[in-house]
């Protein structure tokens, strides 16, 4: 531009520009200022501006064309002249940009209306996922003993009876067997187990996840077992004979029913929320003694505030410590497990256990957000999900 | 185990509501306390009105009906009746009409008057029937609302047999019908509690009330035999028969005999037959009584020989096994023993001579006669338990002496055979309670509480043998011992305490088993909660976190997980067109399964996904993208088989081993299903559906979040897949599973989608990922260059897009397939692949004709490998 304006093309001059005046005439350069300042402001887009500036601020513009003529003045009235000129020029290009950002502005407010969408309009191009809520449910008790130092261990689900009955303190012939009704199998050679035979058996609990760690760990041991388990119980309302579980063992020096009670207390918090507690009422497994029956305080319980029972615990059998070749006068422990069906089922007010296990995506979509401590009761859908004429 | 309130009233002193009666809640939540569960507390309903007992003085037979119709006297004492009894006792007759038949005249029935309201808002009023007027009603025990009995009305009894109410009483007290029943779960290990006896002692430590035995009682001296028994077998320790002649089996047990039974659940029968019962709920010893004018010779107790059978008190016939405890006189078995009678030697209505037989039986063997025959009967449910052996005389003495206060005749003899067993005496070091329940226990507790359960609590404060009984009463114990550090009594040297069990209690064999009787019976309320500190942990494994990542990730990317059953049968894998000479039909079988259509265990994630898919568009669903990650069962060809191993011990590392050996593989899976469309149609423009290609791409996303790289190869000859169209998935040579569009025959029989598309992965084949090193990253501009090659169709894209980057060299930053283009211009059987090239260096700004360069050597190599010329 500076060039451009330093040396015009030949020529250019050629035709007498309109209201040319002296740069000294102060009433012209006002003059020429209002006109400029007066077609600045009725400019009403863009490319009107551009026309203005060029009219008012470009090379043949009144006002460039007296600054020109200062060269060839005195240098008295040099002086003046480019004070005289200098400020008017001044003022058009501050009117010029001053209307160049509010033109801006107004057609940004324009576009912007006129960009404008409907937000409600649907956004679920892309189906949303969602994790079932026995893993998540699972996933947060593990985490719960994480935090605390624990371990994770895990098994096989097809178990061979020893670990899931003989290490245990079940004895052969004893009607603990029979408390739970087990899947027992057949390997592809026809090798049929059970009765008298060690064979294999779908695991009736994590416990023999307990067996292997103590087998393969030195105490200290603080591990969770979680898993699938199996009872030969036909699928209804509140039975499924393929359900999950959460057990946990503890094995060290000096821990006592006390500490059992401790762990269980702090599990039930973070599940159920502050109010939660736990008491425990006396019971039998063959792998603890003393052994217990925990009821947890659930605030939120179907019906009102009140005790539920929440799985089995205890001090673990000194015949399980002796089988995994611990001394029980030196090691003592405890263990405990719990249902993840039985637990989301009061946790979270679900009416039939045939919806935790049929995989109907509506269902498992009810529990896409992970599940937090003491949510209201009602998070899974309300009603039982079933097509018509399927169920007796 | 059912027992009414009043039958434990009767032996132990229960706390009581307002009203004087035994507060049923308060037993109940005691028995909770002390580790028996609480079932149910069944009450019966209220009968408000005059319920009397009333006597049959005459029937009048109505015949002109439809059906049978009884007019009937009823003698229903003074101040109930309407008219003057037969001894001229004023107002004490009525007459009511009745529909049953069941009873005859002078025999005793439950009379409800007019005004009484009857369970279930029943309200008795005087009323014209059968062109009579009834002036009250003969009730049945469903009326009565104490039982489900209907076939006719309640006799109690007939006159002139012993124990009647009498005539005119309120039969609300004859009938216990305040008197609620309380039902309890017992656990294995407590098999004395199946009686009014255990339960009674339970309650009497719950309420620290004394206790008195009901089953113990002196015995009458008897200096004749009952029976002559050989004990051939140690299965049975202890075996008591006594004799009872001149009895009459026909005659009818007490009304409150039999409404005792029936509160316990138990049908009444006979009197031979409910005596035995009521003493075993009574004192917990079952019992058998035989007819012995049908027994030949002496008994022995043995097991069976080969083949021989014997037909049950139930009418089966059974084939015995050679490990079943039998009974035999001299013609054979006469007995399972401790599990039910035979028939030959059943008492029937012609019996006068009975042997009654308390014995007792070795639990283990019990308990296998008891699943080999399928036959609980409430005998075996205690005997496979346990039961005292110290009581039998003392109930079968009881059990004679009721015998013959109802039916007459005379005890004859009595013999015992075998021993009563005493249990192992138990050290119990006195801190032993609070090492294990994290509580103090004073001694005086300790001993005070095993001596509740019955222990004999023993010390030897000298070491030297001498011991000295333990005062057991709290009230006596010293207040300086209750108080003292147990560490420190006076108790000997180790502070240990000698505890001898019950001869009821075989299961107490430790310290720890009674530290639990002290601490329950103490109350578990009373243990403190105390967070115990674990070591510092090392968080989830990276297993345990690549699975969890995988499940979110997958999550996140739009698919709803499902946790399947495990169970398939060939149905479902023949749908799938798995034959049977493929790996994944050897598999390992439920023997006793839920479904006999599917007693195998998945080898495959496939059949579950396909089920749940199936079932879910069943529903309405039209689009799903299902995962599930789970174990799958291989067996394994080489399994040993899995040794004997014993758990008194830690077994040996290597039998461990093997045993883990003989097991089937179990790895984790992970298995994807998709169906219908990814992306539904919308304001947006149309949707899109989901393909082999995303299936593919599930696989690579799948490996790339347990940080591994996979490559695809073309898997042609695979059910479920289509030949054309899927992917083995591979670490380097390694297959890990397969990915892609699953067999159009396949889906049509299956009712899914075309184009339905999977994704079946060993998680657990993956390699662990190795640490990554960081990446170079060059801060100078890249070069971006396209090139598209011709070549033979048949050449797949990896090939080229491997043979690019091989010769492009270390310049050559990424090559991404962009179009793949077949028609105008390209021949026949060939394919344009486009691809999109960086070039950078790390150091410099390439000049073009380098990049240039990188791209020549890039085309050159793939010419070469793959025969692909730069198109024009």
């Amino acid at each position: 531009m500076s060039r451009q304006s330093d040396s015009p093309a030949p020529g250019s001059d050629a035709v007498a520009e309109p209201g040319q005046f002296a740069p000294t005439d102060a009433a012209a350069v006002d003059a020429a200022v209002e006109a400029a300042l007066a077609a600045i402001g009725q400019a009403g887009d863009a490319a009107e501006l551009k026309q203005v500036r060029l009219a008012h601020a470009g090379d043949r513009s009144p006002l460039a064309l007296a600054n020109r003529g200062i060269a060839g003045l005195d240098k008295a009235d040099k002086a003046t002249a480019g004070k005289l000129i200098g400020a008017a020029r001044g003022r058009v290009n501050q009117a010029l940009g001053r209307r160049e950002a509010e033109l801006a502005a107004e057609r940004e407010a324009r576009v912007l209306v006129e960009e404008a969408v409907d937000v409600t309009l649907p956004t679920d191009r892309q189906p949303g996922g969602a994790r079932h809520p026995i893993t998540t449910v699972m996933e947060r008790i593990e985490d719960v003993f994480v935090a605390m130092g624990w371990e994770v261990a895990e098994g096989p689900e097809l178990e061979a009876d020893w670990f899931n009955f003989d290490a245990l303190n079940f004895p052969p012939d004893h009607p603990a067997r029979a408390m739970q009704d087990s899947f027992y199998v057949r390997g592809p050679g026809g090798r049929q187990t059970g009765a008298g035979d060690p064979g294999m058996v779908l695991r009736t609990h994590t416990s023999p996840v307990q067996i292997r760690t103590m087998l393969e760990r030195k105490p200290p041991i603080y591990v969770v077992c979680p898993g699938r388990v199996y009872r030969s119980d036909e699928l209804d309302a509140t039975h499924t004979p393929v359900f999950h579980q959460v057990e946990g063992l503890a094995i060290d020096r000096h821990l006592t029913m006390a500490h059992l009670r401790g762990t269980l207390d702090h599990l039930a918090k973070a599940m159920f929320g502050e109010s939660a507690r736990i008491r425990f009422r006396p019971s039998f497994f063959p792998f603890t003694e003393p052994s217990a029956e925990p009821d947890v305080w659930f605030e939120n319980k179907k019906g009102g505030a009140g005790w539920v029972e929440w799985g089995g615990c205890g001090m673990v059998d000194p015949n399980v410590l002796r089988a995994c070749g611990l001394d029980p006068t030196e090691w003592s422990g405890f263990a405990f497990g719990m249902g993840i069906e039985r637990t989301l089922q009061f946790r979270n007010d679900i009416p039939d256990m045939r919806d935790l296990v049929e995989g109907d995506v509506r269902f498992v979509h009810g529990f896409a957000a992970p599940p937090g401590p003491a949510r209201p009761a009602r998070v899974a859908p309300a009603r039982t999900i079933r097509e018509p004429g399927t169920e007796a | 185990m059912r027992v009414p309130v009043s039958w434990l009233a009767d032996h132990v002193a229960l706390p009581t509501s307002a009203d004087g009666v035994p507060d049923a809640e308060l037993v109940g939540e005691a028995f909770v306390r002390n580790g028996l569960e609480l079932e149910e507390i069944h009450r019966v309903p209220v009968i408000t009105g005059d319920l009397v007992v009333g006597r049959v003085l005459e029937i009048e037979e109505l015949t002109e009906f439809k059906k049978p119709i009884r007019f009937v006297t009823l003698e229903v004492g003074p101040g109930h009746g309407v008219a003057p009894g037969p001894d001229g006792t004023a107002d004490s007759v009525r007459q009511v009409i009745c529909g049953a038949t069941n009873f005859v005249v002078d025999d005793l029935v439950v009379v409800a008057l007019p005004g009484a309201v009857l369970p279930g808002g029943f309200a008795i009023a005087s009323r014209q029937t059968y062109e009579r007027l009834s002036d009250g009603m003969i009730c049945s025990v469903r009326e009565l609302g104490i039982g489900t009995e209907h076939d006719g009305i309640l006799v109690l009894g007939h006159v002139g047999q012993p124990e009647l109410p009498p005539i005119g009483s309120d039969a609300r007290i004859v009938l216990g019908s305040d008197d609620p029943v309380i039902e309890l779960a017992v656990t294995p290990d407590r098999g004395y509690a199946l009686s009014v006896r255990g339960l009674t002692r339970e309650l009497a430590s719950a309420f620290d009330v004394p206790f008195t035995d009901p089953a113990v009682a002196p015995l009458s001296v008897r200096s004749d035999p009952g029976w002559s028994v050989h004990l051939d077998d140690p299965g049975c320790s202890r075996f008591v028969t006594v004799r009872v002649n001149g009895l009459d089996s026909t005659a009818a047990s007490p009304w409150w005999l039999r409404h005792r039974l029936q509160q316990a659940g138990i049908r009444a029968i006979s009197l031979p037959v409910d005596v035995t019962n009521y003493v075993m709920v009574l004192t917990g010893q079952p019992m058998h009584a035989f007819d012995a004018q049908r027994l030949q010779g002496d008994l022995r107790v043995r097991r069976a020989a080969a083949g021989e059978r014997l037909r049950t008190l139930d009418d089966a016939d059974r084939a015995l096994d050679a490990d079943d405890l039998v009974i035999a006189d001299d013609r054979g078995p006469v007995s399972l023993a401790g599990v039910m009678g035979g028939a030959s030697t059943e008492i029937g209505d012609g019996t006068t001579e009975v042997v009654l037989e308390a014995a007792s039986w070795d639990t283990a063997s019990i308990s296998r006669t008891v699943r080999r025959h399928r036959l609980p009967s409430e005998a075996a449910r205690r005997f496979e338990r346990f039961v005292d052996p110290a009581i039998a005389e003392s109930a079968a003495e009881l059990a004679a002496e009721l015998l013959v206060r109802f039916g007459g005749g005379r005890v004859v003899g009595r013999s015992v055979v075998g021993t009563v067993l005493t249990l192992p005496r138990i050290e119990l070091p006195v801190g032993e309670p609070e090492r294990l329940i994290g509580r103090p226990f004073p001694v005086a507790v300790i001993v005070d509480r095993l001596s509740q359960v019955g222990c004999t609590v023993t010390t030897d404060p000298q070491g030297a043998g001498a011991e000295v009984p333990v005062e057991t009463d709290l009230g006596v114990v010293d207040a300086g011992l209750r108080e003292c550090d147990p560490a420190a009594t006076d108790l000997g040297g180790a502070g240990v305490l000698l505890v001898t069990p019950p001869t009821w209690r075989p299961d107490l064999t430790r310290p720890a088993d009674l530290v639990e009787e002290i601490a329950r019976l103490e109350g578990f309320d009373s243990i403190p909660s105390v967070l115990p500190a674990a070591p510092a942990g090392t968080g989830l494994t990276d297993a345990q976190r690549r699975e969890r990542a995988v499940g979110v990730d997958l999550a996140a990317a739009g698919l709803t997980e499902v946790l399947s059953f495990p169970f398939v049968g060939a149905t479902e894998l023949d749908a799938l067109r798995i034959t049977t000479d493929d790996a994944r039909r050897r598999s390992v079988e439920v023997v006793n399964p839920l479904d006999a259509e599917r007693p195998l265990l998945r080898t495959t994630l496939l059949p579950g996904l396909v089920d749940t898919a199936v079932r879910n568009r069943a529903r309405g669903a039209r689009d799903l993208a299902l995962y599930e990650i789970g174990q799958v069962f291989l067996p394994r060809t080489d399994a040993p088989a899995a040794p004997q191993l014993s758990a008194d011990h830690r077994p040996a590392d290597a039998d461990l081993a093997v045993l883990k050996a003989s097991l089937p593989s179990q790895p984790v899976h992970v298995g994807v299903l998709l169906a219908g469309a990814a992306e539904p149609a919308g304001w947006w423009g149309p949707g899109r559906e989901w393909s082999w290609s995303d299936a593919i791409g599930f696989a690579r996303r799948i490996a790339a979040t347990a940080g591994i790289e996979v490559r695809t190869v073309a898997e042609t000859g695979t059910a479920p897949w289509h030949p054309g169209r899927c992917a083995s998935v591979r670490v380097g040579d390694w297959p890990i599973g397969f990915a892609g569009e699953l067999h159009p025959a396949v889906l049509e029989q299956l009712g899914l989608p075309p184009r339905t598309a999977a994704v079946e992965l060993d998680l657990d084949g993956l390699p662990a990922a190795a640490l990554p090193t960081a990446p170079a990253i060059s801060p100078f501009p890249p070069v971006h260059l396209d090139v598209a090659l011709l070549v033979d169709a048949a050449v797949p894209a990896a090939r080229v897009e491997q043979a690019l980057a091989a010769g492009g060299g270390s310049l050559l930053e990424s090559v991404r397939l962009f179009d793949v283009y077949t028609g105008t211009g390209v021949p026949d059987g060939q394919r344009s692949l486009a691809f999109a090239l960086v070039v950078r260096a790390p150091d410099r700004t390439l000049t073009a004709a380098e990049a240039l360069e990188v791209r020549d050597a890039a085309v050159a190599v793939a010419a070469e490998r793959c025969g692909a010329v730069l198109r024009g």
